[in-house]
């Protein structure tokens, strides 16, 4: 099956949340398969992405590692969807912007209760944290948004599906929430 | 301050005068106390919450203190052009005091404002209030040392306070000398209706930019089936650039009055008020002594020249909002409130100060409609165009060897004021200030008029050494700062104007970023709910319309970029965790980072 | 004869007094609104109704309806923008649908919905803004306060009190309340004034009533808000 599209996935700032809904599709998968398959995902090993058709980003964009991960499925996607309340508007993370940073890793690892070995974490493996969590259009070109906290499996099912039959995608009202 | 505040209230309990109370507590106290508030609300019977709004409205008040001496630097683009940045840099270390702060002792604060009016005199600023003009280092040196001495501003060397009217070409209004009453003699000689006949032969329209008739104006007022109407002179000039009505109200008040009172007498009107913008309180106390003179001479108050007209005239000070330019804004700056404009229709010919019939003229409309009254309307209509009748007072400013004032018959060419002020090697002309439309040197042939380019009179001046995108972020920012937030697509999109400006300004523009602009700009004009939300994307517009390429040099030629400073967002934690290696930057553009 | 304007294209009656969202409401044609509640002064701050009205935008609400008007409503243009204008309030705040008791019941969230927003177009602000839960029974997070002025309206026209006004100036807009702390608790609310109840978003809302109907049983749910508005708004015009 040479002409499948190649769907690839991806959490960044995100619970998994969107991951599970997307799972929520259930034996629905089945037919999905037969006309898909996954590149870069959770669902799959694969490390990175490799000229993918359609790229679906959960999560908001919190530290370095974020934008590298961003940066790569959008130059290998043709198109890039903000899956979910995070990737669309930054979500729960967000609600960190609120607090400079220097005080999250204050009370995170030197002054909060119960820390022990107070330090910050200084590693060239780990990705620093950016001043605020930014959805992600704020840092890339982002082709289509599902809102919803998670988006429901219905939702995952007519986007992908309008695509894959060559419709505009849309979302009927029943299908557009935020929460 | 029990005593002090239960003083400047006296016996009047009016909610209408919460402005000139909340002034003078402010110039006394160098902000608004809990207790004031608290007082006032039981003096004046209103909520303090509309005390608070009113405070929190008005640049020129606090809910904290500012310095004994409050500082301000003007921050109108032809101060910037005249070196206003350096001169602030400089300000700062001289008095150890950082823009927006109160030095630690309490003495001193500093802080920008919005165009002073004195353009033409700049760099300028205000201190307590009072206009400072040509500041430059000796000045600040000076300054500096007056503040540092805590010496009372009745003790500063005049030549700090000194504005020049600079009048470079007179004409038909400006030459005018009248004797004082001729005005109020005339309307009683050739009566109300034939006076209000003359107004309309002379064609005259309002001179604060819209252009509206004056007889018409002044006829629907009268037509209403109400006791009492009043006459309001609008003399908020706050459109950046402009300054003629400072000169007018300094050199010729007493024909401004006049004109007033001729209105008064064709709408009815026994009260009217002179909304004078706060950065004129040097004017306040000339004003006030010319209203006593004419009191006193039989021209104003009680049985005006013993004919039983009565009409009495007060001077309302602003407190440092430019939306109060705005017809019903200043009406409700007048009763005391937020200068939020209103909704309409009801206009203010029917429904204006405290719900009466009320006519707000420009001052230049009130001193041409004086000069009618007397020659009468084909000395008016005699000069000008077809459908811009009379002359025009400008304020000229910007790279220019005369800034000052000029008056032209309307139809003047753009390219005859620039040979007359003395102006080389011409960039652009943005005429009507802010607001108007940046005319570029292709267009010099253009004419001032209402059906060519219609001017409240700004006309600032840019020569081939300027950089225009300089000039739109001013403005920009200026209509972000004024917005009085009452309606959404202008208190959020003044805003996002002016990030999307800094985006691009800064070079982090790419391909769709002036398309984005541009889309942005037409939403915020045709849905604002005022004048000021409708014309706040002009700066934008109208340069954009001329010179798409400055705009596109800007652009980063890919297709997306961060409006944000990627790199910049990682300097908290670099410096948290003490890194500096590779992974602990990012591009800001995305480079091939995965082979 | 009755004077009549037309909205589409459809002809409308209407009583001398009323405004064009009052004809239209009453002859069950939606113009989406956000700060408009008739039984209270028309506002016209939120500007999402506004339509055209021979040629000229206006806001629907307080703009008086006149015979002859010609009033377009639904049009492209119109409603992509209003899309827009949705989006800024939604950025110039910070709305975060999952954490607030309101999701469902939001006016703000409905018209988004009803406008198949589907997401913000603008950078977000997200700006610094408190919660007042000081208050027994009633809260404020002026994270989701739009400025729309309903409560400062019922408080004032309803209540006969003055609990609310907006203050500051530009982008810098916010809530204030009447009290010398700046807290609820110090105000004269009570849980039972419409002023409580009137607020669109989830910036005032009764505590401890937040979860009584289940998210996805809420009014929006299932039901789009022209429709709601068209059953529950249009009634109160002949009050």
């Amino acid at each position: 099956m040479a002409n499948k599209i190649r769907v690839a996935t991806t959490s960044l700032a995100g619970c998994f949340g969107c991951h599970m809904s997307f799972l929520d599709i259930d034996e629905r998968m089945l037919q999905l398969a037969e006309v898909v398959e996954f590149d870069r995902s959770p669902l799959t090993d694969i490390e990175h992405c490799t000229n993918c058709d359609i790229g679906l980003i959960e999560g908001g964009v919190c530290n370095s590692e974020n934008v590298h991960v961003l940066r790569e499925f959008r130059n290998n996607c043709k198109i890039l969807v903000a899956v979910g309340a995070c990737a669309i508007n930054g979500g729960l993370p967000a609600m960190r912007n609120h607090i400079p940073l220097e005080e999250c890793l204050n009370e995170a690892y030197l002054d909060g209760i119960g820390v022990e070995n107070a330090q910050i974490p200084s590693d060239i493996e780990l990705p620093l944290l950016l001043d605020q969590v930014r959805p992600i259009h704020e840092v890339v070109k982002i082709d289509y948004y599902l809102p919803g906290c998670p988006p429901s499996a219905d939702v995952f099912w007519k986007f992908l599906t309008d695509l894959i039959e060559g419709r505009e995608p849309s979302l009927p009202y029943e299908l557009v929430h935020y929460d | 301050m029990k005593q002090f505040i239960q003083g400047i209230v006296g016996n009047n309990h009016q909610a209408t005068h919460l402005l000139q109370i909340l002034r003078q507590i402010q110039s006394r106290y160098h902000y608004i106390p809990e207790a004031a508030i608290e007082q006032l609300s039981g003096l004046l019977n209103i909520p303090r919450t509309q005390i608070i709004g009113v405070v929190e409205f008005y640049s020129f008040f606090h809910l904290t203190p500012r310095g004994q001496y409050e500082l301000l630097i003007s921050d109108s683009i032809t101060d910037h052009m005249l070196g206003k940045k350096n001169l602030l840099d400089y300000l700062e270390n001289k008095l150890g005091v950082a823009v927006g702060e109160v030095r630690a002792d309490g003495v001193v604060s500093l802080d920008n404002t919005s165009c002073t009016g004195m353009c033409d005199q700049g760099p300028a600023g205000l201190v307590n209030g009072y206009a400072l003009t040509r500041l430059d280092r000796s000045g600040i040196d000076k300054i500096a040392a007056l503040i540092n001495q805590q010496k009372p501003l009745s003790e500063w060397p005049s030549e700090l306070f000194q504005v020049d009217d600079n009048i470079y070409k007179p004409g038909l209004l400006l030459n005018q000398q009248l004797e004082q009453g001729a005005a109020l003699r005339a309307v009683l000689q050739r009566g109300i209706k034939e006076t209000l006949t003359e107004i309309d032969k002379s064609g005259l329209r309002g001179r604060g930019g819209a252009g509206f008739k004056t007889a018409i104006k002044w006829q629907f007022c009268s037509e209403e089936q109400q006791a009492e109407r009043y006459a309001v002179c609008n003399a908020d000039e706050g459109e950046p650039g402009t300054f003629k009505d400072r000169v007018l109200l300094n050199a010729l008040a007493d024909q401004v009055f006049e004109g007033m009172t001729v209105c008064a007498a064709i709408i009815g009107a026994k009260q009217g008020f002179l909304y004078l913008r706060g950065e004129y309180l040097h004017l306040y106390d000339k004003l006030q002594n010319i209203l006593d003179r004419r009191r006193r001479n039989g021209l104003l108050g009680s049985n005006i020249l013993d004919a039983g007209w009565d009409f009495d005239i007060e001077i309302c000070l602003g407190a440092g909002a430019y939306i109060c330019g705005e017809e019903s804004a200043l009406i409700e700056s007048l009763e005391g409130k937020a200068g939020i404009p209103r909704n309409r229709p009801p206009y203010p010919v029917t429904q204006g100060y405290l719900g009466k019939p009320t006519v707000v003229n420009n001052v230049e409309t009130f001193l041409a409609a004086a000069g009618i009254a007397v020659n009468g309307g084909d000395w008016f209509a005699g000069i000008g165009t077809e459908k811009s009748k009379g002359t025009k007072i400008l304020s000229i400013s910007g790279d220019c060897a005369r800034p000052g004032i000029y008056e032209y018959p309307f139809g003047v060419t753009i390219q005859t004021i620039l040979h007359d002020c003395g102006a080389d090697d011409v960039l652009g002309v943005q005429v009507g200030g802010p607001s108007g439309s940046f005319i570029s040197d292709q267009e010099f042939e253009r004419k001032l008029a209402f059906e060519d380019l219609a001017t409240g009179g700004s006309f600032i001046i840019f020569n081939t050494s300027r950089n225009i995108l300089d000039m739109v972020h001013n403005f920009t920012d200026f209509f972000a700062h004024e917005s009085c937030g009452f309606c959404t697509p202008c208190r959020v999109g003044t805003s996002l104007l002016k990030k999307q400006m800094d985006k691009i300004v800064e070079g982090h523009g790419s391909a769709g970023d002036v398309v984005a602009l541009e889309e942005l700009c037409q939403l915020v004009k045709n849905y604002s709910h005022c004048g000021l939300g409708q014309t706040a994307a002009n700066p934008i517009l109208t340069t954009l319309e001329r010179y798409p390429d400055l705009y596109q040099s800007r652009l980063k030629e890919i297709s997306y970029e961060p409006g944000f400073d990627l790199d910049g967002a990682l300097e908290t934690a670099r410096r948290m965790a003490n890194r500096d290696d590779a992974g602990a930057h990012l591009a800001q553009i995305e480079a091939n980072e995965h082979e | 004869m009755s004077k009549t304007i037309t909205i589409d294209g459809k002809t409308i009656p209407f009583e001398e007094g009323q405004t064009i969202m009052d004809a239209a409401m009453a002859a069950g044609v939606y113009i989406p609104h956000l700060c408009h509640q008739p039984e209270f002064t028309p506002h016209g701050s939120c500007k999402l109704c506004t339509v055209k009205v021979n040629g000229r935008n206006c806001s629907a609400c307080t703009y008086p309806a006149m015979d002859g008007q010609d009033v377009l409503n639904e049009t492209k243009e119109l409603v992509d923008d209003r899309k827009k204008i949705t989006q800024m309030l939604f950025v110039e705040g910070n709305h975060f649908c999952p954490s607030c008791e309101k999701t469902g019941n939001c006016q703000l969230q409905a018209v988004a919905y009803h406008l198949n927003m589907l997401d913000n177009h603008f950078p977000l602000f997200y700006p610094d803004r408190e919660v007042d839960a000081s208050h027994a029974e009633v809260m404020i997070d002026h994270n989701r306060c739009i400025f729309c002025a309903l409560c400062v309206r019922a408080s004032q026209q309803t209540d006969g009190k003055d609990v609310f006004t907006l203050s500051g100036r530009g982008i810098h807009k916010h809530l204030v309340v009447n009290a010398q702390s700046g807290l609820l608790k110090d105000t004269d609310i009570d849980a039972t004034d419409r002023a409580a109840h009137i607020c669109p978003t989830g910036a005032i809302l009764i505590k401890r009533t937040g979860y009584q109907v289940p998210i996805g049983e809420r009014i929006y749910d299932h039901k789009q808000i022209d429709q709601v508005a068209l059953e529950t708004e249009h009634l109160k015009h002949g009050e």
